[in-house]
């Protein structure tokens, strides 16, 4: 296997809110190799967005941090204002689901490109502004000299999408957190977005996190995948493994309501995500799991191997194996 | 780490418990409240007339004593009774412009953003070029106008009357509610259940009444109280500048008190600029309080976080 | 661009004839020039009346009347005031000329403090900064301008001389009574109190109106982006919060060009700075319509002014808006 580059550690962010605290992330464990493509699934607010911003150091300071991220080795949960600032953009850069009110309305599409080079290389205006056409010729934009001329309102989404894209792979980081890239999108342009991202992975062996409510997005072209449920992952393995036995109940259930060929009935998950700021006791999961028992309702299950994947629920050895979903 | 009161709560209960967290608005709520049971108890809360001399003569401009808590004026008549009677007076025009005001702005405001169209374009063009022009000029004038017409007298009265200051402030503050209605309606109109309405074919004014205007009671609200503020210190501009209500029977408003500051500068006597433009900034900046947590607690852009 | 404002020069020439037709309705009903003439001359001849109505235009039709006004005044032919007959021209523009001084004063002072106080606040909302400053505004608006025009007298000058002798700013006129010539340092005294009152309110306004358009791009997802490019939290700040964050603040600031001079007129008023406020009252409570008229031209066409030039800084600073 490849080196680690991003090393999560038992991640936790708490967020104090009018009506008490809130931790939106309870205890995230999750690793990124080289070059590949892992995919990150889960219901909404199951922490998504919020684990990989804490990752960024984006997060509102009041937001509390704990836990450890190493990237490439080095530590980020309390790193200095100066030293997050030096990795962002150079190392680790992200990508928002909103394309539309993610480029600064006021400023010309290449200046906005070259910000991010200058920021981290030592280059003249004239060779970023170069670059910048370059970028956008590489994420498939046509006319690519007259296009870094314009403003984001002359840009259609998906084109601004192709923008946001090429300003995060302006410093050639290593990994690539890509929240969402498609969900603002038509269904056509959302296909073209995936290849670019494909593209720059294969072209530059940048690592990208991928976040998505869409597994049909993953089971494409993700390599790994990661699921969370309620702050926490529930499951992580390759998405061979994954999509063929699943072994969380919460993972079942996100399979089983997938549309599928020669398959009529989806079968949805019933009930609705648990409240953050008062979660289910021991598995959050219980309170909408068809194998939940009393022992469930204990500890929170910590991630632990079973065969190829890992998985947290007590009850894993027990479950009748699950259909597979390949 | 504590987990109570995780219930979810309705809107409005956000926007009730964003209302107390604003503590300058509770406080002015109260001093208004005080103010008001003052005012309203007058008889009782004033200690003299509003009319009525302290003492036999001499008696003019007496500095604050026991006698006369704030002090007198130049013939002899106590500023603190004076100042009780004047706020009733004030509060008066405060509430009762506001509410005309308001109506006739929440109405146009809800038809021009319901309709749009060249109506829309004519009412904001208006609207824009009154506020655009010095507010103390056009009321000048408009108020010239509106007491040269004889046949606006039955409903305006004379031109030194409070109900004329009523009917000008009234005339005077439904552009600006006009404006944040109009908003508000343009942003309601795409909203589902406006829609549905319509396609169901309710009329336009079914629609405006069950369900524009009542999705805007916030930002009407917030009008409302800016609207009071907005005619008391209208009224003692122009009280200052002799264009007021006159002191008739010796009725008095917070604006003929603070008119007679004027005087008082170069002659000295304190007592009788302090006290009623202390009263008057407090008022003013206790609804303008109120008004702003009104704001923030019926805005839903703030419905997240802090 | 260069056509736009043209166009819109062009279209502002029926805007101001409408406007001041209407000011010349409002003037003719509200202050009834013939019969303020007649009460300041109450021996004038016949003659003398029917000459004084001729070239103000002010005939029974009100149409005919506004456009005998109208030709008169674009030719330069305009009437004496009622009160002294004194030529209105010098007045005004001496009047526009300290107005000119104290407004942009004030302004220049008001705008940039404002400013600064809002981002101040906005950068930690909530915070006790933002607490101080927010309620500061509140204050600074909730007072009306005279009120706080009499205080500062009260205190600056009236108190001051009792305690100390000698009071620390004059508190009216531009110079001491029967100054000559030209005295930066005296005129700056004069004008301090004054300014500071207009000041105060436009502090107010602009520091609220700062504050809360800076939250608002803020928390825009742009912000979130800049930062993600790891550039300095100064630079994040100045090149993509700013912008964004003027971009409502020039439009309002059109709307309140009139609040502006509502609140020099004030002040002047109060100050007896013999500037635009000042002209109006007085010529406006005499009823003297030949200085009235010439006024209002000016103040109508100084707001559409503003307005121009608003707009077109507000496309200088949003890409977004064309002026076509
Ligand atoms: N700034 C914030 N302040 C308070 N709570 C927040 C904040 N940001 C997120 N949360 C809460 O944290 C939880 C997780 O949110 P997050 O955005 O990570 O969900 P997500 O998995 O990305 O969902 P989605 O698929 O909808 O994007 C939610 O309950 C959300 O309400
Ligand atoms: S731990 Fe229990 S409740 Fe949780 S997923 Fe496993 S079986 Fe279901
Ligand atoms: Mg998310």
């Amino acid at each position: 296997m490849a080196e680690k580059v991003l090393e999560i550690r038992d991640l936790h962010v708490t967020f104090d809110t009018p009506s008490g605290p809130l931790e939106a992330v309870r205890g995230v464990d999750l690793d990124v190799s080289a070059g590949e493509l892992l995919g990150v699934v889960g219901e909404s607010g199951s922490g998504k967005s919020v684990s990989f911003l804490a990752t960024m150091g984006l997060l509102p300071a009041r937001a509390r941090v704990t836990g450890s991220v190493l990237l490439a080795g080095e530590q980020l949960i309390g790193a200095s204002a100066k030293q997050m600032r030096s990795v962002r953009g150079r190392l680790l850069s992200m990508i928002f689901q909103d394309p539309l009110s993610a480029l600064n309305p006021v400023h010309r599409i290449g200046d906005q490109i070259s910000e991010m080079l200058r920021s981290h290389q030592n280059l003249s205006a004239r060779d970023a502004d170069k670059r910048a056409v370059e970028l956008l010729d590489i994420v498939g934009i046509p006319q690519p000299g007259d296009r870094a001329r314009q403003y984001p309102h002359e840009f259609s989404g998906g084109m601004r999408q192709r923008v946001v894209i090429a300003i995060a792979i302006a410093n050639n980081p290593k990994v690539l957190i890509a929240d969402e890239p498609t969900t603002a999108l038509d269904v056509t342009v959302q296909a073209q977005i995936l290849e670019v991202i494909e593209r720059v992975q294969e072209r530059f062996g940048t690592a990208v996190v991928l976040i998505t409510h869409d597994l049909g997005v993953i089971a494409r072209v993700a390599d790994r995948v990661n699921v969370m449920y309620a702050g926490r992952n529930v499951e992580q393995g390759t998405i061979e493994s994954l999509f063929d036995h699943p072994s969380h109940p919460y993972t079942r259930g996100l399979l089983a309501s997938l549309p599928r060929p020669g398959k009529q009935r989806l079968k949805p998950i019933t009930g609705f995500p648990p409240n953050m700021l008062n979660p289910p006791s021991g598995c959050a999961f219980h309170t909408r799991c068809e194998y939940a028992a009393d022992i469930c309702k204990g500890e929170m299950p910590p991630l632990v191997g079973f065969g190829d994947l890992q998985t947290a629920c007590v009850r894993a050895k027990e479950l009748p194996k699950s259909e597979s979903f390949v | 780490m504590s987990k109570q009161e995780s219930t979810v709560l309705s809107p409005r209960q956000m926007a009730f418990r964003r209302f107390v967290s604003h503590k300058a608005a509770v406080a002015s709520c109260i001093i208004i409240g005080l103010l008001t049971l003052f005012i309203v108890l007058a008889p009782l809360t004033a200690r003299y007339g509003v009319n009525e001399s302290v003492q036999a003569p001499p008696n003019s401009f007496l500095t604050p004593r026991a006698k006369s808590w704030l002090g007198t004026d130049d013939i002899g008549r106590d500023l603190y009774s004076r100042l009780i009677y004047g706020v009733r007076v004030s509060l008066l025009i405060g509430l009762a412009s506001a509410i005309i005001s308001v109506t006739l702005g929440a109405l146009v405001g809800a038809v021009a953003g319901f309709r749009g169209g060249k109506f829309d374009d004519i009412m904001m063009r208006v609207t824009d070029l009154f506020l655009a022009f010095p507010f103390l000029v056009t009321l000048l004038v408009v108020r010239n106008v509106l007491g040269a017409l004889p046949w606006l007298r039955p409903i305006t009265g004379d031109m030194s009357s409070v109900r004329f200051i009523i009917v000008l402030f009234g005339l005077f503050g439904w552009m600006g509610v006009a404006r944040i209605v109009r908003g508000q309606v343009l942003s309601l109109k795409e909203r589902e259940f406006v829609e549905a309405a319509r396609a169901v074919g309710a009329s336009r004014r079914y629609i405006i009444t069950r369900h524009l205007l009542p999705n805007s009671v916030g930002p009407i609200m917030v009008a409302l109280t800016f609207s009071v503020v907005g005619a008391i210190i209208g009224e003692s501009t122009l009280a200052f500048f002799g264009y007021g209500p006159q002191a008739g029977d010796g009725a008095t408003s917070l604006g003929i008190l603070v008119g007679a500051a004027k005087g008082a500068v170069q002659t000295g006597y304190w007592w009788l600029a302090v006290f009623p433009c202390l009263v008057l900034i407090v008022i003013a900046l206790s609804i303008n309080f109120i008004g702003d947590a009104l704001r923030d607690a019926t805005d839903p852009r703030l419905d997240r976080g802090v | 661009m260069f056509r736009y404002i043209l166009r819109r020069v062009a279209w502002s020439i029926p805007t101001l004839l409408i406007v001041t037709f209407l000011v010349y309705l409002a003037l003719r009903i509200g202050t009834d020039p013939v019969a303020s003439y007649k009460r300041i001359n109450p021996r004038a001849s016949r003659a003398k009346i029917a000459e004084y109505i001729d070239v103000n235009g002010l005939d029974p039709n009100f149409v005919q009347g506004y456009f005998k006004w109208l030709k008169n005044f674009v030719t330069g032919e305009w009437p004496r005031s009622i009160k002294g007959r004194r030529e209105v021209w010098p007045a005004l523009k001496d009047a526009m000329a300290n107005t000119l001084r104290l407004g942009s004063a004030a302004t220049v002072v008001g705008i940039f403090f404002g400013l600064i106080a809002g981002v101040l606040a906005a950068l930690r909302p909530g915070g006790k900064r933002d607490v101080f400053i927010n309620t500061s505004a509140f204050v600074g608006i909730s007072i009306p301008p005279f009120i706080s025009a009499i205080m500062f007298q009260l205190l600056f000058a009236v108190y001051w001389q009792k305690w100390f002798g000698e009071s620390l700013f004059p508190t009216s006129g531009v110079y001491p009574a029967g100054h000559t010539g030209f005295d930066l340092f005296l005129m700056l005294k004069f004008m301090a109190l004054p300014t500071l009152v207009v000041a105060i309110q436009i502090i107010a306004t602009y520091s609220r109106y700062m504050r809360s358009s800076l939250l608002d791009v803020l928390n825009s997802d742009y912000m979130r982006t800049a930062r993600s490019k790891g550039i300095s939290e100064r630079r994040v700040l100045i090149k993509h919060g700013m912008r964004n964050a003027l971009i409502p603040v020039v439009t309002i600031a059109a709307l309140d060009v009139g609040s502006i001079v509502g609140g020099l007129i004030i002040t002047e008023n109060i100050f007896s700075y013999p500037g635009m406020g000042l002209y109006f009252l007085k010529s406006f409570g005499e009823g003297d319509f030949p200085l009235l008229m010439p006024w209002m031209v000016v103040i109508v066409a100084s707001v559409l002014f503003f307005n121009l030039i608003a707009d077109i800084s507000y496309a200088w600073l949003d890409p977004r808006i064309r002026l076509e």
